[in-house]
């Protein structure tokens, strides 16, 4: 009965989609006041069906309703509350009614904090983000209903997959759903410019919070991603360029190249055309992303099951919104004027920069992931692209777009001097060489891209923050003045600091946990030590117990270093009995310097051996750290009151008079 | 005028850095393209030794050894050729005997040296260049990519 509802709500949310859709587009041609504002109820009305759409298979899976194909397929009644829950999500009709739910949340979003916007421009977002919504609808609704019932329900489930039995994996889904599905607000935004023929400072400003959004939530998504398969999946890696990694990691880079091209729209009123490509283009990412996965044409950890109808729709859906936007800003784009000229040295040339940095990498990635497609199709065997092939390509393209990134903030707008803005960034160039010669120093035989990465976090991450004393006029001004000029920094600009900040401290984590890592792969017997690096591992025996749903060996290794005790560690291997998988569980000890982990696999011998993994992954938890710095940079930014009050929005909007629109709102 | 120039200039950047990543693509794939190939084709003497493919095939019922030193040893099969793989580390929670494998590594005196072996998130996930290999061999009948079924 639950699911009945949630079913009956789910195809009237359908048909609010069309009403959404298509009178509000309608109302903004013919500049009907009424019909425009319908779009508002409207998305309101569709966020609540799909709310209680997805609560009640949420109820469902909850409650262990087998007579629900999904819920028969992926749950099981011995299962932990939470993971009854994350289950909603972890299988491929949940996921999708994810999808559409964060769809129809953006779309609510924007017609609550909507109140400054001109009514056709606000019409015509909502009723684009509608006609999104409407393919993902039928989508579901055709190839993959979650409420599909089962004619001879089962006593009990088969279960979840042990590996998504994880917290890391309960939130990591919804968050990279909302990066995704966020870049559907930008996409809208930049159709709906296209169709008003308008695109000027007031709509950068417009768009930019969206951006922000999506983009820090889809950086959220991916660190949770990364973090949960270094922990979980027992290799001690975190990013695999595996075909699905790479679906989320296009957006991010396409999401990265709209936030600086947005910029230039909302304070230099130029690169406009090029910003509404961008806006395209990250969604359309997005949505290929998607069906990458969800159609699982790409061999990959994340396929949880091939269907061809699947794919067909889904490529049809990306056919038609990618080849309409763009066909429609192929017919539109030009008459985009831009206004604000700028030298190759200045500020927007460093934008411009990073614009085709991101974009060309971007590029790569996706020629990379789709270039086994292209090979079957054209029979010419089966390959695969894996991690030669992305480093080689992406360290060169990122190194230099590192240097230019911390010189960038030092240039004035418009047209600016290399000279001067590099010799106020000579304490970073000295700390640069100080940190290669004690890379060098320190890790003597390691491989020379460790050096490279240390000299470009240290060269981003104090150049950061020369740019910061740069702008309170730290050390010219009396310290009183410099504090003063500190807290009227605006929050955008924080903003800037600490994403940059971030980004410093993620390369060198990435650089420390990619160059310097240890791996030792042996057979241990009780009592055997094992060293690793500075770290002494020894091997204390095995033991067997029982968790919620699954058994476990627990194994105990001792790590002293220099003879002095630092951490026991317990690795685990855990058997599921209903779905008869195992899945290690491995032991980290996080410190600041790195990370101990290791890994217990199957018994060998007659002496209670077994295989072990042992690693020494440096400076780990710097990813970590760099990810929530970008996060909280993203948050600060939008706290930005340019954001919340309408400080000169209506400026250079003529709107139509609208009757419902208080004046200077 | 000076638009133009400006432009133009613009333009040239952002060929050239185009034309850098291009070749620096091309170049990256020729060196690090990994083919898949299944066990008939090595058994054919299609493989060259020490180039760096993809091996794909069942895991072959009782052939798994562990040696003392955490190498493990197994054969690939496609029913028609069976090739021996040696793998030092601890496999993938989803290999078993008898299921679809994917290894990635070089062959040396016969003998596949893997350095990676990839087994699916889902139990009953067949790779696709699995299922076409023994198609190839003329043994998969089932049909590719099937999803899971309720008892």
């Amino acid at each position: 009965m639950i699911a009945e509802a949630g079913h009956f709500a789910l195809i009237l949310a359908l048909f609010v989609a069309v009403i959404q859709a298509v009178v509000p587009l309608v109302g903004a041609s013919r500049n009907n006041v009424v019909w425009m504002d319908f779009g508002r109820p409207a998305a309101v009305a569709q966020f609540a069906l799909m709310a209680f759409s997805f609560a009640c298979l949420t109820y469902s899976f909850v409650v262990s309703d087998f007579s629900l194909v999904v819920v028969a397929s992926n749950s099981h009644s011995a299962k932990p509350m939470l993971y009854k829950i994350s289950g909603v999500w972890a299988n491929h009709e949940g996921s999708m009614l994810l999808w559409v739910l964060i769809l129809s949340l953006f779309g609510f979003a924007v017609a609550f904090f909507s109140e400054n916007l001109p009514p056709s421009l606000r019409a015509r977002v909502l009723g684009i983000q509608s006609l999104v919504a409407i393919g993902f609808y039928l989508f579901i609704l055709f190839t993959s209903n979650p409420f599909d019932r089962l004619i001879d329900p089962p006593f009990d489930g088969n279960g979840l997959n042990p590996l998504l039995q994880d917290p890391g994996l309960a939130f990591h889904p919804p968050m990279l759903y909302l990066g995704y599905v966020g870049f559907s607000v930008t996409f809208s935004f930049a159709i709906a410019a296209l169709l008003e023929g308008r695109v000027d400072a007031a709509w950068g400003r417009w768009v930019r919070p969206w951006t922000l959004a999506a983009w820090g939530f889809l950086t959220g998504g991916i660190a949770l991603g990364s973090w949960w398969a270094y922990y979980e999946l027992g290799w001690g890696g975190w990013w695999f360029w595996d075909p699905v990694e790479n679906a989320s990691f296009m957006p991010w880079l396409a999401g990265t190249a709209l936030l600086h091209s947005a910029t230039m729209v909302e304070k230099r009123d130029t690169m406009k055309g090029w910003t509404i490509f961008l806006a395209i283009v990250a969604f359309s990412l997005s949505l290929l992303g998607t069906f990458l996965v969800r159609s699982g044409v790409l061999t990959s950890v994340h396929a949880f099951a091939t269907d061809p109808a699947r794919g067909v729709f889904i490529l049809v859906l990306l056919i038609v919104v990618i080849g309409g936007s763009f066909t429609l800003f192929a017919l539109r784009g030009p008459t985009i004027s831009n206004k604000g000229l700028f030298l190759p040295i200045s500020r927007e040339g460093a934008l411009l920069l990073n614009n085709l940095v991101m974009t060309t990498a971007a590029g790569a990635v996706l020629l990379g992931t789709l270039y086994p497609l292209f090979l079957d199709a054209i029979d010419g065997g089966k390959v695969s692209v894996g991690p030669p092939f992305f480093n080689t390509v992406f360290i060169p393209l990122i190194v230099p777009m590192v240097a230019a990134m911390a010189i960038g903030p030092m240039l004035s707008w418009k047209r600016a001097d290399l000279g001067p803005a590099l010799r106020k960034l000579w304490l970073a160039g000295i700390l640069t060489v100080v940190a290669a010669i004690a890379t060098w120093a320190l890790a003597t035989g390691g491989p020379f891209l460790g050096v490279v990465g240390m000299m470009m976090a240290v060269w981003l991450g104090v150049g950061t923050f020369v740019e910061l004393s740069e702008r309170i006029r730290l050390f010219r001004e009396p310290l009183v003045s410099s504090l003063s000029r500190l807290a009227r920094v605006p929050r955008a600009s924080w903003g800037m600091t600490l994403g940059h900040l971030g980004l410093a401290i993620g390369i060198a984590g990435m650089t420390g946990a990619g160059a310097w890592k240890i791996e030792t792969i042996q057979t241990m017997v009780p009592g055997q030590t094992v060293q690793v690096g500075e770290f002494d591992f020894t091997f204390k025996g095995v033991e067997q117990g029982q968790g919620p749903n699954y058994s476990l060996t627990k194994a105990t290794f001792v790590v002293n270093k220099d003879g002095q005790e630092v951490v026991i560690m317990y690795p685990e291997n855990r058997q599921y009995p209903i779905s008869s998988t195992p899945s290690t569980e491995a032991a980290i000890h996080t410190t600041f310097f790195g990370d101990l982990y290791a890994v217990v696999g199957d018994p060998v011998g007659t002496e209670g051996g077994y295989v072990t993994r042992l690693y020494w992954n440096p400076l780990v938890i710097w990813m970590w750290v760099g990810a929530i710095f970008m996060m909280a940079a993203t948050a600060v930014s939008l706290s930005d009151r340019r954001y919340r009050i309408g400080v000169s929005h209506r400026r250079k909007v003529v709107a139509k008079p609208p009757v419902s629109q208080p004046a200077g709102a | 005028m000076k638009r133009k120039h400006k432009r133009l200039t613009f333009v040239f950047i952002a060929a050239l850095l185009i034309a850098a990543a291009g070749t620096l693509m091309l170049t990256a794939f020729e060196e690090n393209i990994v083919f898949f190939r299944s066990p008939s084709d090595i058994a054919e003497n299609k493989v060259e030794e020490g180039r760096r493919i993809r091996l794909g095939g069942l895991v072959e019922d009782g052939s798994v050894q562990q040696a003392s030193d955490g190498t493990v040893t197994f054969g690939v099969t496609d029913t028609a050729h069976t090739i021996k793989v040696s793998y030092l580390g601890i496999l993938p929670d989803l290999f078993r005997e008898g299921q679809g494998v994917v290894t990635e590594g070089k062959l040396l005196n016969g003998v596949f040296i893997a350095e990676e072996v990839l087994a699916k998130h889902d139990e009953n996930y067949m790779p696709p260049e699995v299922s076409e290999a023994l198609k190839d061999a003329g043994y998969w009948q089932g049909e590719e990519g099937e999803e899971e079924t309720v008892q």
